[in-house]
């Protein structure tokens, strides 16, 4: 039964960022929820005629579900704003911030919230400075194990973990392959976890942490779309005093860059129960294999309502603004 | 949650070994963009369907529904209606081949063909020897039946003779049995080379000799551009070949009708496993078909094909000529496809990203291997896209192409390690890009 005052809600997936197939997923997830709780949504596939759909039938809602590139830079969010559709999830200038990896840590680890020391490296500075002596001052630095990607980007795309210093380059090139800057981190051993943080009115409430263990190495695309691939614990296997700092960690980084709505934040929690923050998500995954919905489920929520809230929360937000 | 955890899917342990590789890959989530339309797609074998006038189809759609609907629209044969079997011999006859329409067994589409012949065939550990490259679709059958596919090497003029020698040898040596040698002879899927008729002659004695059969796929022989195809392996071998064909190519691949020509031993077994996988074939598309055979004239459809084909196979190779004049591609004479050499350095599916972010889509060239090959190579598909989008999609790769070995020069002086090319599962795009 629908007991929402929304009459629509357009759900934009797709999209042509690498993370198109995911988004596609999560557009679809959310249209089924928000229909399941008797909501009158439509699917679209942003392209040359959505902002001139979008100022034409004037849907109650907006839900960005595009992950990657234009749906989580902010760019599609500031179209919105100037379009004067109220929308789901974070402001354009917030989600600037987060999309940028680098930013974002250094963001969050200026609020107190511990994260990995890392270097970013743009393509440009290995060509000008030559990638033998840029590495090795960055190994001597930053000696492995550690974590390379791109600076922005999602569903652990041109993602490596570098055990070995000599598979560096090798990581290097297939993370530029995505982006032209690079963040480079030390890995952190520990238990990765991520924490879903939502805001249907009350202040941002940090979800069950679900903890995460690939079947196979690490957790990257093939383990996070891949039902089976990844066995997950919710609520992580955390004592108490871990569990609400990683919680305290989410609900930090979420406030810090402003972010609103919904977001996920991606930590490890090391043996002496310190969360280190790694990125956060201003659109986290909605897909069958994601995070959010299991910890949402976990939490005794129904996806559907959540959904509907968010959205009505949304329209709040734009009123009052 | 309990302490247990969940892993989302409560049957994990229990599907077959054939499943391995049946996984959602990143390189399969990239091929997503290629049915944006900012994106041009030289991925997709798609077949340019629009150039059928639907007119041509719609007097044979009404009349099927009109005179033979009772039928059309149920049950048939395991084996396929007589009708179509015989418009079937029609077809094949223009590649030289004769035979009785008994021998014909209707499948949905070739695809399913080859299922079925590798489904009698096959045991687990079995070898098939295959082209290299070969068929995509081809190579996910033989790893569904668990076949140890051993690619034997191609040059200009096709497979080479000698090679397949050697390969019959040491896998013999080694005690592996070999079941059949895969073919696609004309305008091959994904090299676009045509096996000349001295070496079909050649490789049906080795085949013969050897005691191997073989498995001639031809869906493109029809679809030659300068000068027409030789003749099929089977119109020189009878008891020896197993021919799939198709309409896919020459009228639409929507229908999904295909057939094998098989020896009648063959075709009895094939018969019965039809009717196992799918008690009979798509009556309706045969009726519609027929009537299609029948009334219209295909032979000018299959022209039509060949002309439109032609521009876009010269525009693809001017455009290459044009923007990547330092590699080297194969210039088919028909078909659908160019095979593009890169140089060492690069690797074609490292390199997909990128070509995504310059909004072009290709086939990296490993899709064609069971054996980790194929780094080096990229197909391109000529068939789908107009030929001023094939311009503008060739650009777009010399740009990616260009970027990727910029990036590859940056770090040539650091001990970038080359990529391992260890024997990796088939990762299979997505069915509108086979």
């Amino acid at each position: 039964m629908n007991s929402s005052t929304l009459r629509t809600v357009t759900v934009l997936a797709g999209g042509i960022s690498h993370e198109r197939d995911v988004s596609l997923r999560s557009g679809r997830r959310v249209l089924d929820s928000l229909h399941a709780n008797g909501l009158t949504a439509e699917l679209r596939d942003p392209d040359a005629s959505l902002l001139g759909h979008l100022a034409e039938s004037r849907p109650d809602v907006v839900w960005p579900a595009l992950h990657g590139a234009s749906g989580e830079d902010g760019a599609l969010r500031g179209l919105l704003e100037a379009l004067d559709v109220p929308y789901v999830g974070s402001t354009a200038s917030a989600a600037r911030l987060a999309w940028d990896k680098p930013t974002a840590k250094e963001l969050v680890r200026r609020a107190g919230v511990r994260t990995p020391r890392s270097i970013t490296l743009s393509h440009d500075a290995f060509r000008e400075l030559g990638a033998a002596s840029v590495l090795a001052a960055l190994t001597e630095e930053h000696p492995v194990p550690l974590v390379v990607k791109p600076a922005r980007g999602g569903s652990a795309q041109g993602v490596t973990v570098v055990d070995d210093a000599g598979a560096l380059p090798r990581a290097m090139v297939d993370a530029y392959t995505y982006c032209d800057d690079v963040l480079v981190e030390q890995k952190i051993v520990g238990t990765e976890v991520a924490v879903g943080v939502i805001d249907t009115g009350d202040g941002p409430l940090a979800l069950p942490a679900v903890e995460i263990v690939p079947r196979h190495g690490v957790y990257g695309f093939e383990a996070r779309y891949n039902a089976g691939e990844t066995t997950f614990y919710t609520p992580a296997r955390l004592d108490a005093d871990a569990t609400q700092a990683a919680a305290r960690a989410a609900v930090v980084a979420h406030e810090t860059l402003g972010l609103r709505h919904l977001s996920r934040v991606d930590l490890i929690v090391d043996a002496a129960g310190t969360a280190w923050f790694l990125e956060v998500n201003v659109l986290p995954g909605l897909t069958e294999t994601s995070l959010v919905p299991m910890a949402l489920d976990a939490a005794g929520y129904e996806l559907g309502m959540v959904y509907a809230a968010l959205a009505e929360k949304a329209v709040r937000d734009h009123a009052a603004e | 949650m309990t302490e247990q955890g969940t892993n989302l899917d409560p049957w994990y342990d229990s599907y077959a070994e054939r499943t391995a590789g049946l996984s959602a890959s990143e390189v399969r989530a990239l091929f997503a963009v290629a049915s944006r339309p900012e994106v041009v797609s030289l991925a997709g074998g798609m077949p340019f369907v629009s150039a059928l006038p639907p007119e041509l189809l719609s007097g044979s759609i009404d009349r099927v529904l009109s005179s033979n609907a009772a039928m059309a629209l149920q049950y048939g044969s395991g084996q396929g209606t007589p009708a179509i079997r015989e418009h079937i011999m029609q077809v094949m006859a223009m590649e030289g081949i004769r035979g009785s329409a008994d021998d014909v067994v209707v499948t949905t589409g070739s695809q399913q063909a080859l299922d079925l012949v590798t489904r009698l065939f096959v045991d687990p550990g079995d070898v098939v020897l295959a082209e290299s490259p070969s068929y995509v679709g081809a190579l996910g059958v033989f790893k569904a039946y668990q076949a140890d596919v051993q690619h034997v090497a191609m040059d200009d003029d096709g497979l080479v003779p000698e090679a397949l020698r050697e390969t019959i040898a040491r896998v013999r040596s080694r005690g592996g049995r070999i079941k059949f040698l895969y073919t696609i002879p004309n305008f091959h899927n994904p090299a676009g080379l045509t096996l000349t008729w001295a070496r079909r002659v050649e490789i049906l004695e080795i085949c013969r000799s050897e005691g191997i059969l073989v498995l001639e796929d031809n869906p493109y022989g029809l679809l030659s551009f300068d000068q027409p195809a030789p003749h099929a392996m089977r119109s020189i071998d009878d008891e020896g070949v197993i021919y799939l064909g198709s309409f896919s190519k020459t009228l639409a691949p929507g229908f999904r009708v295909g057939w094998a020509l098989a020896p009648h031993a063959i075709r009895e077994k094939l018969i019965l496993a039809n009717e196992s996988a799918t008690l009979a074939p798509n009556s309706f598309g045969q009726f519609v078909i027929t009537e299609y055979l029948d009334q219209a004239d295909w032979r000018g459809q299959i022209d039509t094909f060949r002309d439109l084909y032609r521009l876009r196979r010269d525009a693809m190779l001017s455009a290459l000529g044009e923007y990547l004049p330092s590699l080297s591609w194969t210039k088919p004479d028909g078909g659908f496809f160019v095979w593009l050499s890169l140089p060492d350095e690069l690797d074609s599916k490292a390199m997909l990203p990128r070509a995504v972010k310059e909004l072009v889509a290709y086939t990296p060239g490993t899709a064609f291997f069971a054996d980790g090959g194929g780094r080096q190579n990229i197909r391109l598909s000529f068939c789908y896209p107009t030929p001023e989008s094939i311009r503008t999609g060739v650009a777009r790769l010399a740009t990616v192409v260009n970027g990727e070995l910029d990036l590859l020069r940056t770090f040539s002086g650091a001990g970038l390690e080359r990529r391992s090319s260890a024997r990796q599962s088939v990762s299979t795009p997505p069915s509108n890009t086979v």
